[in-house]
């Protein structure tokens, strides 16, 4: 038995900060049996349980967590299966601290419940003893198409088999996962074992995945919908689109977006000896941006070798990243230069990025988000040694699809317009969630607007 | 999986290639592209389309062999599977998309440049089936690397072959040729395309500038998704950013920057880049590029 004092969790395995600043192995090892149970036994099992208002897919966590202390891990998964078909992935990349470990009565006094690990440890231990969750008893043969295989995607399509549906997925990339593949790296999110596992789960609820498939340029939705017979559609297609600062230099050899660099690395696998692709390691790296794209960037950056600085115009405490990934980031030895923002590239005779001109800035009022706005501080330019530029700034939903799909509105941000709890369009039949819905946003607010989404849709087609 | 159903050499680096892929097949345009990927490891390498039967489902690519992917891609044979080709991506081009009357009225010249004639013919082609018969150049450094030349000469107008050595028709570059087509031999042309190396492009778009001739480039830089998500493939057009994936791979000649195109060329497809950044990169540079693994 873990010896526990009860206000206090169990701390979580990692990897050493030296070490693991030079391989791309998870940085959190995770509960095992003996920890979890004890853990477990910190949840005072509330009669109103707040954390679960706090889950975006309302998972019934007192109940499983109920489970774990029980020692009946299998039972535990069932329940979390119930609600969520990517505990693996929950459970490292959730906020956990900002939703359900945020409501936890604990986290009052103590340190709240670490339901992020529970959970973790639960699905790794149904992968680890090969269980899978459950499918639908009876299959409808109704064709429902989703579009993009990440967390919305796979969540719709999972919910919508568990229903009966014969569901299809069309992913653009050559690989099923979305960004869960290409955006977040390795270190937080094993691929083979945890992405591909979960991946495979869906598959087993009867969700085909057919890759390689650009809906709007290989096949339109109405094409899907009028000849290949899809009764309904979902979108899930992310927010793929990097933007860029406008600055002088950014053409220069060297800038990339945060997409390109971790896609290269994530996605095509370019740490790895044994993969063709090449990816331009830099000595001298500059992050710009300080949101979790951000972080990752910068951490895979100095996994690479490189010295890496983050640069964020505003300070510390209006970073958007989750504040484990900044400690992470930290302990490893990325360089925060905060309250900086870059003005120009400057790039030598050969077209190469070989430094960053930035200015110090200051917070003064508010601005529309809350936030206090940076303002620069007049004459104090200085000059970053770089040798590569990574723009993490944010993305925004690629319009390949709105523009190929008449009658399908959007916003002036490019996002698809949908009902918020049910992912309905403009169009009847075709419904959409996630980040090409919201713009840029988390794994698991995706994943509740698939969830919602597969419940409207259900609705819909049986009304048809 | 996608099965390679035809394959031949068009010269000893140049191969030639009939993919099945009915989804590209159904929908592909000239102009377009698509992505391929060798095997489970390798890169997404974007190839201009050459041809397409939608009956049959296949498409045809063609490529010359400059790095390690696409020497890999060559050892391919008929009945062997690549891991991945998809598309058809980008615009089609221009030309598909105008009124036919528009069209006819139009006297266009294609400036195909080595293995950039690949990708003009099924420009012309098209327009050949829509009864318009376009003039065409073929030019390349010497007479081995002139492909295309009989398949070309069934839709097109006429074809002028030229090569820099003089070893196949006539002597001197595409502009060489150009210039005497409409000083000497007094055609006179209103549109033209350019494909084929950036050089050959920037220095085509300069000379048909002078001749006051709109001209139409296709751009084929690095690229890693193909479908706007990851900025690689960002060139400069009249000063504007534009990402050559889905805002081109055409781009009115007259507005690119070369200069610009060709030094983020360099980062991984010269060897004078792969070069470079080894050298940049010294102890921490990891194979990929083409020559170090």
């Amino acid at each position: 038995m873990v010896v526990n004092d009860m206000m206090k969790r169990v701390p979580v395995k990692e990897q050493e900060a030296q070490v693991r600043a030079k391989n791309f192995e998870e940085v959190c090892l995770g509960y095992d049996l003996e920890e979890a149970k004890a853990e477990a036994s910190r949840c005072l099992k509330c009669k109103n349980p707040q954390c679960r208002t706090g889950c975006p897919v309302e998972i019934n966590i007192p109940e499983f967590v109920r489970h774990i202390e029980d020692g009946d891990i299998k039972g535990a998964y069932d329940e979390i299966s119930k609600y969520s078909a990517l505990p693996a992935i929950c459970g490292r990349v959730c906020p956990q601290e900002t939703q359900c470990e945020a409501k936890c009565i604990r986290g009052i006094k103590g340190e709240a419940v670490s339901i992020g690990k529970l959970e973790r440890f639960t699905a790794d231990w149904a992968r680890e003893n090969n269980i899978k969750p459950q499918g639908a008893a009876e299959k409808n043969n109704i064709k429902v198409a989703v579009i993009g295989s990440g967390p919305s995607g796979l969540t719709c399509a999972g919910e919508l088999a568990k229903k009966g549906y014969d569901v299809t997925i069309f992913e653009a990339l050559h690989e099923a996962g979305g960004v869960l593949v290409y955006g977040i790296p390795e270190f937080r999110l094993p691929k083979d074992t945890v992405v591909k596992a979960e991946v495979e789960n869906v598959k087993s609820l009867g969700v085909k995945i057919e890759t390689d498939v650009i809906v709007g340029k290989s096949i339109t939705i109405d094409e899907l919908m009028e000849e290949e017979d899809f009764k309904a559609v979902f979108i899930g297609s992310g927010a793929g689109l990097p933007r860029f600062m406008g600055i002088p230099g950014e053409q220069a050899n060297g800038v990339f977006s945060a997409n390109e660099f971790l896609t290269r690395n994530n996605l095509m696998k370019a740490f790895r000896d044994d993969y063709d692709t090449p990816i331009s390691r830099g000595k001298k790296v500059a992050v710009i941006g300080g949101g979790n794209v951000a972080m990752d960037a910068a951490r895979t950056a100095l996994r690479l070798g490189a010295e890496t600085y983050i640069v964020y115009r505003r300070s510390e405490a209006e970073l958007p990243a989750r504040a484990e990934e900044v400690h992470h980031a930290k302990e490893e030895g990325i360089i925060f230069k905060l309250l900086t923002n870059p003005k120009e590239i400057l790039v030598d005779e050969n077209g190469w990025v070989k430094g960053l001109t930035c200015v110090e800035m200051e917070l003064g009022e508010p601005d529309a988000s809350g936030r206090r706005r940076p303002v620069e501080k007049k004459g104090s330019e200085f000059t970053i040694d770089a040798d590569t530029v990574i723009m993490a700034l944010g993305t925004s939903p690629n319009p390949l699809i709105s523009s190929t799909t008449e009658g399908l509105d959007i916003n002036a941000h490019q996002c698809i317009v949908a009902e918020e709890v049910t992912g309905k369009t403009s169009r009847p039949g075709i419904f959409a969630g996630g980040d090409a819905v919201t713009g840029a946003a988390t794994v698991i607010l995706a994943m509740q607007a698939g969830k919602q989404a597969a419940a409207a849709m259900d609705e819909y087609l049986k009304n048809i | 999986m996608y099965k390679i159903l035809k394959k031949s050499m068009l010269s000893d680096n140049i191969v030639l290639m009939d993919v099945h892929a009915p989804r590209v097949a159904h929908k592909c345009l000239p102009g377009q592209f698509v992505i391929v990927r060798p095997d489970e490891r390798g890169e997404r390498i974007p190839l201009t389309i050459c041809d397409y039967d939608r009956e049959k489902e296949t498409v045809t690519i063609v490529f010359q062999t400059v790095g390690a992917s696409t020497k890999m891609m060559a050892e391919y044979k008929e009945g062997d599977f690549f891991a991945d080709f998809t598309g058809p991506l980008g615009l089609a081009s221009e030309l598909c998309n105008e009124p036919l009357e528009e069209l006819k009225k139009k006297k266009i010249i294609f400036m195909a440049g080595g293995v950039g004639t690949a990708p003009v013919y099924p420009q012309v082609k098209w327009l050949h089936e829509h009864g318009i018969d376009a003039d065409v150049i073929i030019g390349a450094r010497n007479g081995s690397l002139i492909i295309l030349e009989d398949e070309m000469k069934k839709v097109a107008g006429n074809v002028y072959v030229t090569t820099d050595d003089g070893t196949k028709g006539r002597k001197g570059n595409v502009n060489d040729c150009l210039k005497y087509l409409i000083n000497e031999e007094h055609k006179t042309y209103n549109h033209a395309v350019a494909i084929g190396p950036l050089i050959m492009m920037k220095f085509a778009s300069l000379l048909t500038k002078e001749l006051g001739i709109p001209t139409v480039v296709s751009l084929n830089p690095i690229m890693v998704d193909g479908t706007g998500m990851c900025g690689a493939c960002r060139v400069l057009v009249d000063g504007k950013v534009k990402f050559a994936c889905v805002d081109g791979p055409e781009f009115d000649g007259h507005l690119v920057d070369y200069d610009n195109a060709m030094k983020r060329q360099q980062l991984y497809k010269t060897e004078e880049g792969r070069a470079l950044l080894a050298a940049r990169e010294g102890d921490t540079h990891h194979g990929g590029c083409g020559n170090c693994n």
